[in-house]
């Protein structure tokens, strides 16, 4: 394998050398809608405070494998899965298991911002924890409010409008207001699905460095269609192709010497 | 492009259009829509002026009085609209409260919990019932809706709420709380098949976002869906309200035709489409009909009325997004 001139900036060894604890873990993930075969076989481990980047041309299934991590994927119509997803070593698929429970633990942003529009900045941050009825939760809501959101980077722009409508926000601050509306339960795992696909270049700036002081505190999964993305915020890279996973290690490590002729040929744009 | 496909010459040039051309097509079109539209709001003015012109003998007699007081004499030529007005607004508000719960249930359960197979099927059979005359649905109230109520539900009723003024006194069959119950009947359909075409049009990322923050489906519902369709649900009351406001036939053959004012709704009432359809026919005296014509009259504006608040409401709901709740 010759090395790959990538037309990009290659990233800089991000990855700290100490191991990290794994957090969450598939073993032979096949993701089906009803007959069809979205992913297959797939087996991945994701380690604690790093960001994790799936990469892939559309319909490879990264979107789908990000999804049956927090068990939305059986929402949608015909979706089942084969194998197993470990949360902390725990089958997250067993019998046992509530789903709901499961997406405290496990958050996940979309990729259009999906801010509820009738409720304020506040109460929008707040849903997740109101959801949770009856807990500590709701002890120091304001306090878990504020704290979310100078996590998400946008408490100094809207501190002295928190009652406001969230529709007032751009789209940027929309998305991180749906960041801050994630973390406040305070989850393991954030999983992002292309949370930069609809903003412009500043937002979309301004939610990876974001990315950075997160994986501080939880473990990022992100989607993105975007390679520069992915070399600039992941710690590790996984590429996707037609359902199947390809291959998957240190981000530099993908970008710079990829076992797969695939991965090579995605990374310098021969397709996808 | 494969070049082998062009043409070997180009082709000779088209004669240059004339670039002075009239369509007379487009010129008559617009005129016939413009009819039609200045159509609707002409007729709408010769309706109120009719209404207006037919009742004044009535106005200039009774006055605002008419709207005050109880007395409906023909025979000594004193009239007052009280109880029609009351038993229209009573009875309308009583089949909002039976249809609206019921309706939205229906609706939320057709749209979001309902398997796939059944949601057509079912939304299909109650849109049905908007297509079932009204006269049928009286005739049913008679026979089979109004000895169930007497049987099962209003002396239950009296048993358990009898401490309260509306379900005291003496049962009757035919009475307000009959109508009603037909009403809802007859306007659930409607509030149903909008609420539903409301919450199909909430985006599905809507619920995804308060799935994903660990809500069940019902809570997914409550923050997410419901709030985002609240403005078409208001729309799909008022459409049903302007159903029961001027609904006439059932009510007529339900609600008892008494003209007076009960506080038990087990008593008959009047409500003022009711009046019109039952005494017009026979109605003689000039005043007598000039009274009938200020209670239409009346009864327009009351559906104009309430058809204003509840767009002002729908406003008010649209823009409350400011300031929400809030710890």
């Amino acid at each position: 394998m010759t090395a790959v001139a990538p037309a990009f900036r290659i990233p800089p060894a991000t990855t700290p050398a100490t191991p990290s604890r794994t957090v969450l873990e598939t073993e032979r993930l096949t993701a089906m809608y009803g007959k069809v075969t979205a992913l297959a076989n797939v087996s991945l481990r994701f380690d604690a405070n790093r960001v994790h980047a799936l990469i892939g041309p559309s319909g490879c299934g990264k979107s789908t494998f990000l999804r049956t991590l927090n068990r939305m994927h059986e929402l949608a119509e015909g979706g089942w899965i084969t194998g197993r997803v470990l949360l902390d070593g725990e089958d997250v698929y067993a019998p046992r298991v509530n789903p709901m429970q499961l997406r405290k633990r496990v958050g996940m942003v979309f990729q259009k911002p999906t801010p509820f529009p009738t409720m304020s900045i506040y109460d929008n941050v707040a849903a997740g924890l109101r959801v949770d009825r009856g807990r500590a939760a709701r002890v120091g809501l304001d306090e878990t409010v504020e704290r979310a959101l100078r996590s998400a980077a946008l408490w100094d722009e809207v501190k002295d409008r928190l009652r406001t409508s969230a529709l007032g926000l751009s789209g940027g601050q929309q998305q991180r207001l749906c960041i801050a509306r994630t973390i406040a339960p305070r989850p393991e795992v954030i999983l992002l699905d292309e949370p930069t696909a609809s903003l412009d270049p500043l937002g979309t700036q301004r939610i990876e460095e974001l990315l950075f002081r997160l994986k501080e505190a939880f473990t990022i999964v992100i989607v993105t269609h975007n390679l520069q993305q992915a070399a600039r915020v992941s710690d590790t890279t996984t590429f996707f192709y037609l359902g199947q996973m390809v291959e998957t290690g240190p981000t530099r490590q993908i970008y710079t010497a990829p076992t797969e002729a695939r991965t090579e040929a995605y990374i310098t744009g021969r397709f996808g | 492009m494969a070049t082998s496909t062009l043409p070997e010459r180009a082709p000779a040039p088209a004669p240059a259009l004339p670039l002075q051309q009239r369509h007379v097509g487009d010129r008559v079109f617009r005129l016939l829509l413009t009819l039609a539209a200045v159509a609707v709001p002409v007729l709408l003015a010769f309706l109120v002026l009719e209404l207006w012109l037919g009742s004044r003998a009535a106005i200039e007699r009774f006055g605002f009085d008419f709207v005050t007081s109880s007395t409906w004499d023909p025979v000594a030529e004193r009239f007052g609209a009280l109880p029609l007005v009351v038993g229209t607004l009573v009875s309308s508000f009583l089949a909002l409260l039976i249809a609206v719960p019921l309706s939205l249930g229906v609706a939320i359960f057709l749209t979001e919990f309902a398997p796939g197979w059944l949601r057509q099927p079912v939304a299909f059979l109650i849109e049905l019932l908007a297509a079932i005359p009204s006269v049928v649905y009286g005739l049913w109230g008679i026979f089979v809706l109004v000895p169930f109520l007497l049987r099962w539900v209003f002396p239950v009723l009296q048993d358990w709420l009898g401490f309260l003024p509306f379900f005291q006194g003496t049962i009757y069959g035919p009475s307000m709380f009959s109508a009603s119950v037909i009403l809802a009947i007859m306007v659930m359909p409607y509030v149903m098949s909008v609420s539903r075409e409301v919450l199909l049009a909430v985006p599905p990322s809507q619920r995804e976002a308060a799935l994903a923050l660990g809500a069940t489906r019902w809570e997914a519902v409550m923050t997410a869906v419901v709030p985002y369709a609240r403005s078409g649900i208001v729309g799909a009351v008022i459409l049903g309200l302007g159903r029961a406001l001027g609904e006439t036939m059932a009510v007529t053959m339900l609600i008892g035709n008494r003209h007076d004012i009960s506080a038990s709704l087990f008593a008959p009432g009047y409500t003022m489409a009711a009046a019109i359809a039952n005494e017009f026919a026979e109605a003689v005296a000039d005043i007598h009909l000039a009274a009938l014509s200020y209670v239409a009259l009346l009864l327009f504006l009351v559906t104009v009325v309430v058809n204003a608040l509840a767009r002002l409401l729908i406003w008010r709901v649209a823009r409350g997004v400011e300031g929400g709740r809030g710890a």
